[in-house]
């Protein structure tokens, strides 16, 4: 096998995720050429084994070296030597003539031309599904569709019975070169050209705006959503250790030596003390908001396993603590009841502040995090600014995401110019980023 | 690459091809697999690291285990825990013995100091014995320098690397790519013979790429059927043909259920030792339910099992099912 197939290869794996390094690419050449190229599944375990290096990424690998090393073509790339298909050359051209080619039906020729053609179109840097007539164009062009298409019009215009009967046969040959060559295509861009797809999806979508989201989004929204998710936890749950650093603890230093005389053998330095993140979450779930609580909401509870202490409460008149409702529904159903049953009353921003206040108030400590979500239009109620100060005084931080644009801030009801002076961040979530960007906020603040 | 030569004086001959490590390690009881036998060909003839992956019990400890006894080569085992450090890992200090010695030579420090008129003189002296205290002698080799100082070569096994700190990690990386270790008094010591390395891992955290990069990457996931009657067959004897392929079917499809911990094999192989002591020849719910506590460990799982039970059973005595 070539030092090229290797390397695209490689290529289509990192296409679809699988981070591989040159480090690792050498290792594979090096893997590779120990364990032959005979043993189709030998070589599959081998490159598995180096190149992949999660569960996730040996399923990505095993299913893309099944699609790129196809047993034929495999077959060929071990013995080029054994069935070299000759192909019969015309006289006056050197390019196999297409015709020739499909009325021949050998297989390996015509594999071998689309293989030839493939790579001088340059199909690999094939990356979206759209680009696939563009490329079949090229490779038609490279195996000499334009001759064709000038023979094929000379024997239309010569109006023979002799000539009308090779035209019709050059058109099927033509036809079936083209099948075949969209064939290859594709085949080439489901390995190196989905994989870029997605993401290039998955990018869009990510920043597109929460509530324009279709239905076809959603359900890739939650996929998304996990690996935002995921990331996010792994960036956080990398615990640094700084034990030797730091300042001197004097007062700790003093007393544990106290037995060698004051001198001081055992030193002990001063520790930064890392609080628990401990986050509320308030949520205003009446119909213009509600899409964004589901994503605030699905990516808080992505994390329960790293943060424990996670409450949240939802309120458009009456505020109501909802992690029992998620805890015996499931996240979906108990989403849809919580939209249904709390969400149909009017804002009132004041109401659920206060309701806080009597019901939860000791939810609320110097290490919790209140995350606000709502537009803070509460139909010219009381927005109880007084109760917002002292849950602002006794909590960590306030973080108010407002899904509204700001340049709407202040008009009509919306109430969240005064809330703002109380709040440590207040700021706009319209798409997923702004959502990821802000509890990214939130969890750095503890590390 | 490959080193092939020198291989004729260490105690990794045996290596030599894949289908030779398969049947080696079966030799000693390891029932391997394609994959299994194929990582620890690399891993020797690339001279990487192999780092395992996959649930708890399903044989990766194991693996090193066997393949050190069917190399008959040592086993150096270090355990990974939270904390620990060069110190535990690599070599120590004698300081006792040196303390000791120093106290027995100091009566004949005077003598042989006599000579030495000045303090510069003595100062001199002094440092040509320095070396002394620092020598080999007074090294406490821990897991990995005893590794490396084999000189038929060993299998090393870094168990729940993940379970160890980052900087940890970061020292192991250092060590695992040159297999060479440094230690300031005495200077650089190579491995003789590079070991065989294999670590396991059960994330509990995310492991760094840089580590991983450096490995080959092994996932041993719970076994088909086929190969898990293979593995109880050939640690529990005398299990008849019918009964051990209607336990390891129901074991099968328990995995298949919604419960918190699966049973690893090692259960299994209790299991099949249970049903051996009471003489039992074919799975009925009575027999499953008296004994189901050897396979599922928590209360939760016995109790979100028990409807399905009688499915399970029917399913494992009615013959191979279709699908996995």
């Amino acid at each position: 096998m070539s030092a090229r197939t290797l390397s695209d290869f490689i290529r289509a794996l990192r296409a679809s995720d699988v981070r591989v390094s040159t480090g690792e690419a050498i290792d594979a050449a090096g893997a590779m050429k120990l364990v032959g190229y005979e043993d189709r599944t030998r070589l599959k375990d081998t490159l598995g084994l180096v190149l992949a290096k999660s569960p996730e990424e040996k399923i990505t690998h095993d299913h893309l070296f099944d699609l790129f090393f196809r047993r034929e073509r495999f077959r060929q790339e071990m013995h080029p030597s054994d069935d070299e298909p000759e192909i019969e050359e015309d006289g006056d051209d050197t390019d196999p003539d297409i015709r020739k080619l499909m009325e021949h039906g050998n297989e390996a020729a015509i594999s071998m031309a689309l293989e030839k053609a493939g790579e001088e179109a340059e199909v690999t840097d094939i990356r979206f599904s759209t680009q696939v007539p563009f490329y079949v164009q090229k490779m038609m062009k490279a195996m000499g569709g334009d001759r064709l298409q000038e023979k094929l019009v000379g024997h239309l215009q010569a109006h023979t019975q002799a000539d009308e009967a090779e035209a019709s046969a050059l058109m099927t040959a033509r036809r079936d070169m083209m099948a075949r060559a969209r064939e290859h295509v594709e085949q080439q861009f489901e390995v190196f050209g989905s994989g870029a797809t997605e993401q290039f999806r998955e990018d869009i979508l990510a920043r597109k705006s929460l509530d324009q989201l279709t239905r076809r989004d959603l359900e890739r929204m939650q996929a998304l959503v996990e690996k935002v998710a995921k990331r996010l936890a792994t960036k956080y749950s990398r615990r640094r250790r700084r034990r030797n650093s730091g300042r001197l603890d004097v007062r700790r230093t003093l007393r544990a030596n106290a037995g060698f005389d004051g001198v001081p053998f055992n030193v002990s330095w001063k520790q930064k003390q890392r609080d628990r993140p401990k986050i509320i979450a308030l949520c205003d779930v009446s119909g213009s908001v509600s899409q964004y609580v589901r994503f605030l909401l699905m990516l808080l509870y992505a994390f329960r396993e790293m943060i424990p202490d996670i409450r949240s409460f939802a309120f458009s008149g009456r505020l109501e603590d909802v992690d029992e409702t998620f805890e015996s529904l499931g996240f979906e159903s108990g989403m849809d009841k919580i939209i249904k049953t709390i969400g149909m009353s009017s804002t009132d921003y004041g109401q659920a502040l206060s309701d806080l206040r009597v019901g939860y108030w000791d939810a609320i400590d110097r290490r919790s995090t209140i995350i606000m979500l709502g537009d803070g239009r509460s139909n010219y109620g009381d927005p109880r600014l007084d109760l917002f100060k002292d849950a602002a005084a006794r909590a960590k931080r306030v973080i108010w995401l407002c899904p509204e644009p700001q340049a709407l801030w202040g008009t009509g009801d919306s109430a969240i110019p005064r809330y703002r002076p109380h709040c440590t961040v207040l700021t706009e979530v319209a798409s997923l980023k702004d959502l990821e960007r802000a509890v990214d906020g939130v969890l750095a603040a503890y590390v | 690459m490959s080193d092939i030569e020198t291989d004729q004086n260490t105690g990794f001959e045996p290596l030599s091809s894949i289908e030779d490590i398969t049947k080696g390690l079966g030799s000693v009881g390891y029932i391997s697999t394609r994959s299994i036998s194929t990582a620890v060909y690399l891993a020797h003839h690339l001279r990487k690291p192999v780092l395992i992956e996959g649930p708890a019990g399903v044989g990766k400890t194991d693996l090193a285990a066997s393949t050190a006894k069917f190399l008959n080569l040592p086993l150096v085992r270090m355990q990974c825990y939270e904390g620990l450090d060069e110190g535990k890992a690599l070599y120590e200090w004698k300081y006792g013995k040196q303390l000791l010695y120093t106290q027995l030579l100091k009566e004949k420090l005077g003598e042989v100091m006599g000579d030495a008129g000045t303090l510069e003189a003595s100062y001199t002296k002094l440092g040509g014995f320095e070396d002394l205290f620092f020598s080999e002698d007074f090294l406490e080799p821990r897991p990995l320098l005893t590794a490396m100082r084999q000189d038929q070569g060993s299998v090393l096994l870094i168990d729940e690397v993940d379970k160890s700190d980052e900087a940890f990690e970061a020292f192991l990386l250092e060590v695992l790519s040159d297999y060479q270790v440094t230690v300031p008094e005495i200077g650089t010591i190579t491995a003789k013979v590079p070991p065989l390395v294999i670590l396991t891992s059960n994330n509990v955290r995310e492991l760094g790429d840089a580590l991983k990069r450096r490995c080959l990457h092994l996932f041993i996931d719970f076994p088909e059927a086929e190969r898990e009657r293979r593995i109880v067959s050939a640690r529990v004897p005398g299990v008849d043909d019918d009964l051990l392929r209607q336990l390891v079917d129901f074991v099968q499809g328990l995995r298949g259920e919604d419960i918190r911990k699966q049973p690893s094999i090692a259960e299994t192989v209790d299991w099949a030792r249970t049903l051996l002591l009471m003489h039992v020849d074919a799975l009925d719910e009575t027999v499953v339910k008296d004994t189901l506590n050897v396979l599922l460990k928590h209360e939760t799982d016995l109790e979100s099992v028990s409807p399905n039970l009688g499915k399970l059973i029917r399913d494992a005595v009615d013959g191979p099912r279709l699908a996995g």
